[in-house]
């Protein structure tokens, strides 16, 4: 049987030092550089590192939960008091953290690790991982250009009712399996002549990417769209009652 | 040790305890270990468990998936499955599972329907080892070269529904869903000629 550890019940809180949450939680490290945050805190809490960066703390907490709780789901008190916004720049530098580290980082490591790799071959997998950066990239596109703005018009009250959150819950199934396709193809069917280190490193750049995307999609499924709904539903009631009086 | 393993997969922690607690009492089965859901976890981790049996909940299937859980659990695992009914379930749906645990079933009883699940499966044959098997790479050169399954299934003069379980198969054994990766995969393994494709 296994015993639960009680690190596992620890809920994160704004009392606590910014230090002692990172070093819970390396994966956070990244949440921190996507909010502008820079070392060299000290003792400060997460309150005071917030509050100092503009950033809305329960917002800021809400998205470290997610990041540190794999099941977590945000209770509705949470999402009701949710800077949504803040949520939107988070995705925002997330997406830029990808294009311009995450997937650059990648794309170096296999081009470097498919350089021994006889031509023909080196272009069917160098292709494979290029026809996935740019679903992905497409993928980020839209929402920097449709779904961003219009959270931002229904934040602002001046929304366009053609459109709903909802119907940008579409799915992120197909970019997510050709990451675990590539995952498969890199670590059981390389040709011999590759590079045992360099696989290693191709597959570490694999999986954190992995990781940190299904991150991603959580904040934008569980925390973005229920909360962008809400304040949907709360414009629809306003304007009846509008029209009403 | 001749403890057959059990992988509960079960949402409910005093359902999950109990049956533990029946297996620790009566001996010859054994936990390795409780999931609360599937959804999560995927094909991957079940098969990690190398678990001889499974008790699971059919609660964590969604309504649409419960009338072809035999058929989505196999895609998952090929050991026994026994269902945990804690929730009023359709015939259909049960009649899928190697055994039904009700929720009044003593101890004994319990352990009698495991032992039943174990023996009906063990007759079957043992499902194939992991390498693809002849057919399943002539599958796969089709769907690498963009073929679709009607297709697939009229060159082999087999029913699409065949294709079909080929196709799964080849995915559960390779990892790989996308027909771009299969390609991948087809081209690395000389499976097609590269100067033949494209």
């Amino acid at each position: 049987m296994t015993k639960r550890k009680d690190s596992d019940r620890t809920v994160l809180s704004s009392k606590m030092k910014l230090a002692d949450l990172i070093d819970m939680n390396y994966n956070l490290l990244g949440v921190l550089s996507r909010f502008d945050m820079k070392f060299g805190f000290g003792e400060e809490t997460v309150g005071e590192v917030c509050a100092r960066y503009g950033v809305d703390t329960p917002t800021f907490i809400l998205i470290c939960n997610i990041y540190t709780f794999d099941s977590f789901v945000p209770s509705k008190e949470l999402l009701d008091s949710v800077n949504v916004m803040d949520i939107v720049k988070y995705l925002h530098k997330s997406h830029s953290f990808y294009l311009d580290f995450s997937l650059r980082s990648l794309e170096e490591s296999i081009e470097k690790m498919l350089e021994p790799c006889d031509g023909r071959h080196k272009q069917v997998i160098w292709k494979f991982f290029k026809d996935y950066k740019d679903e992905l990239s497409k993928h980020f596109a839209y929402e920097e250009n449709v779904v961003f703005p219009y959270v931002k018009s229904v934040v602002e009250f001046v929304q366009d009712p053609s459109f709903s959150i909802l119907q940008y819950e579409e799915n992120h199934t197909n970019v997510e399996e050709k990451l675990s396709d590539l995952k498969s193809i890199v670590m059981k069917y390389l040709p011999p002549q590759c590079d045992n280190q360099l696989i290693n490193r191709v597959l570490l750049y694999i999986y954190i990417l992995e990781d940190d995307l299904s991150k991603h999609t959580s904040i934008e499924d569980e925390i973005l769209v229920p909360s962008v709904n809400h304040l949907e539903d709360k414009a629809l009631l306003e304007s009846k009652k509008g029209e009403e009086a | 040790m001749g403890d057959k393993k059990v992988l509960l997969i079960i949402p409910s922690a005093i359902v999950a305890r109990g049956l533990e607690s029946v297996m620790d009492n009566l001996g010859e089965f054994r936990s390795i270990g409780i999931l609360s859901d599937i959804s999560r976890t995927g094909g991957n981790r079940l098969r990690s468990f190398d678990a001889d049996l499974i008790i699971l909940d059919p609660q964590v299937l969604d309504c649409e998936t419960r009338p072809s859980a035999r058929a989505f659990i196999s895609t998952l695992t090929d050991v026994p499955v026994v269902a945990m009914a804690t929730i009023p379930l359709d015939d259909e749906t049960l009649r899928q599972f190697d055994e039904v645990i009700g929720m009044f079933d003593d101890p004994t009883t319990i352990i009698r329907k495991l032992r039943s699940a174990m023996e009906a499966r063990g007759e079957a044959p043992r499902a194939e080892g992991e390498e693809l098997s002849a057919r399943e790479k002539e599958i796969l050169v089709c769907v690498a070269k963009g073929m679709l399954n009607k297709e697939i299934a009229d060159l082999h003069n087999i029913s699409i529904y065949t294709v079909i379980t080929h196709r799964k198969n080849i995915t559960r054994k390779t990892g790989i869903k996308t027909v771009a990766g299969l390609t991948v995969y087809a081209l690395l393994n000389n499976l097609i000629d590269v100067n033949s494709f494209e």
